[in-house]
């Protein structure tokens, strides 16, 4: 445990060592408020929610949470560093949790950037605190799903144009399992239960259900089980490539 | 004398090439061995072999009686390793780096402070202390990486071109520190360079395509070069042992 406290600390310094953090926070509060203002008409719409925000978290986060996990791996590798942390007496487990909670963490610190439009809804009108918490609650979720892939997918590489192609194409995949043009076309000959397996592998039918306001256990498990899952296939890459 | 490092029949392919090809290398505490081979001879390879980076197709290894394969926890703990390159983050300074590796290293209060003080003493880092590594000259980096191997004091040193972009200078004081360090630890380097096996080594082991081809004392080295011989008389030996047949008719030799 002390090791991932060590590794984390290190890692979540070394966004902010660099200019990654400051360009990635305004890009993502740039698009943020782009989407929900220009794109999502907040305002038109005469509603005090934060639907419009919310709902293009996925599509905001299917190229940037690549491009902040690309770098996890891939970026030791490159470096050679990747030698010197592997060769340290610290569990692969350590490693790769301390390194996602720290990208993972600073997604969560963009994502609290944005408060100000929750501050601005509040100001106009009256909206339901607790739908704006467990959408918040589902974008972070979703966001450390995406995260796991995208950090287990740079393992793979060196490179990390590779590794943020790669990850863009499988979070594609994750989202628009759940897509209703998806949906539909396979609605007119797969029976419905087929359909709804199809559904609920995707990231969009979970974290539409938790911005509905809903806390599900079923959404929450499903993320954290696909975070899970995708962090162990990290390591596996791991010690695959040890052996390889 | 007990044996720090204890690797025994070593055996790596990556895809069709054997990278290493049954090394077995067993040094005993206070030993300095000076691991020599041609480019693309396995020297490398075998260094990540016996720190844990890579795992070997056959083989064992064991770090001062610790197996690195069962117990690959308690085997790292004994080694100091400086990959080849050097490499460090970028991003973090001298101060930094260093202490997060102690930190990783299970270094608390007072023996943190001591190691990082003995760290920037040893290798005289002080005056880039608070530096980026990035900004750091080659001969600076790799002082880094050594202050970086020896840190948690460990009896194994396991040191990949350990003198490779310092000047003469800085040569010759690294030199002096693996003399002196080698008075207890056990330290295996990889050099091209002869002299230093000379200046700083008991033990000489050449390898060349992933084979052992002499093990020896550095005096047992310089006997193998023919009397008429008078200058470079190691580098002779080692183009004779390690030279591919067409190298030789080329007349390298």
């Amino acid at each position: 445990m002390k090791a991932i406290r060590i590794i984390f600390k290190r890692e979540f310094a070394s966004y902010f060592n660099t200019p990654l953090a400051a360009v990635f926070l305004v890009i993502f509060l740039f698009m943020c408020g782009i989407f929900t203002f220009q794109l999502g008409g907040l305002f038109d719409r005469g509603q005090a929610d934060l639907r419009p925000f919310f709902n293009f978290h996925p599509w905001l986060y299917l190229f940037l949470v690549p491009a902040v996990a690309m770098r996890l791996w891939a970026e030791e590798r490159r470096l050679g560093t990747v030698e010197l942390l592997m060769t340290l007496p610290v569990n692969m487990r350590d490693l790769v949790l301390g390194k996602f909670l720290a990208a993972w963490a600073f997604l969560a610190v963009a994502l609290a950037m944005t408060f100000p439009i929750w501050l601005t809804v509040s100001y106009l009108g009256n909206p339901d605190h607790g739908v704006i918490i467990t959408s918040y609650l589902g974008s972070l979720l979703m966001a450390g799903a995406f995260l796991a892939i995208g950090s287990a997918l740079s393992a793979l590489t060196k490179n990390q144009v590779i590794a943020f192609v790669l990850c863009v194409v499988v979070c594609f995949g994750m989202l628009f399992s759940g897509f209703p043009l998806v949906l539909d076309f396979f609605g007119g000959w797969l029976p419905a239960f087929a359909i709804e397996a199809i559904a609920s592998l995707s990231f969009l039918t979970h974290y539409e259900a938790l911005s509905k306001g809903v806390i599900d256990l079923r959404d929450v498990l499903y993320f954290a089980l696909v975070t899970g899952v995708f962090l162990y296939i990290n390591a596996l890459i791991l010690d695959w490539k040890k052996a390889a | 004398m007990s044996n720090n490092l204890k690797a025994l029949g070593l055996r790596k392919s990556f895809g069709d090439i054997r990278a290493v090809d049954g090394v077995d290398l067993v040094v005993p505490a206070g030993q300095v061995l000076g691991f020599l081979g041609p480019n693309g001879a396995g020297k490398s390879t075998t260094m990540k072999l016996v720190t844990g980076f890579l795992e070997p197709d056959a083989g064992s290894v064991e770090i001062c009686g610790d197996d690195l394969l069962a117990k690959p926890l308690a085997a790292k703990r004994h080694i100091g390793y400086l990959p080849e390159g050097a490499p460090a983050y970028p991003d973090m300074t001298v101060m930094e780096y260093l202490s997060f590796l102690a930190s990783i290293r299970e270094l608390t209060g007072a023996t943190h402070k001591s190691a990082l003080e003995r760290g920037f003493s040893l290798l005289h880092l002080e005056p880039v202390a608070h530096q980026t590594i990035e900004t750091l000259s080659k001969g600076f980096k790799r002082r880094v990486g050594l202050a970086a191997a020896l840190l948690h004091d460990p009896p194994l040193l396991i040191l990949d071109e350990p003198t490779d972009g310092l000047d003469p200078n800085q040569k010759h004081e690294v030199r002096m520190l693996i003399r002196e360090l080698g008075q207890k630890k056990t330290i295996v380097l990889s050099t091209h360079i002869l002299e230093e096996v000379e200046a700083v080594c008991d033990r000489a082991v050449i390898i060349n395509r992933g084979r052992v081809e002499f093990d020896g004392t550095p005096q047992q080295l310089d006997a193998k070069a023919p009397a008429d011989v008078t200058s470079n008389r190691l580098e002779w030996v080692f183009r004779d042992i390690t030279s591919t047949d067409l190298q030789m008719q080329g007349g390298l030799k």
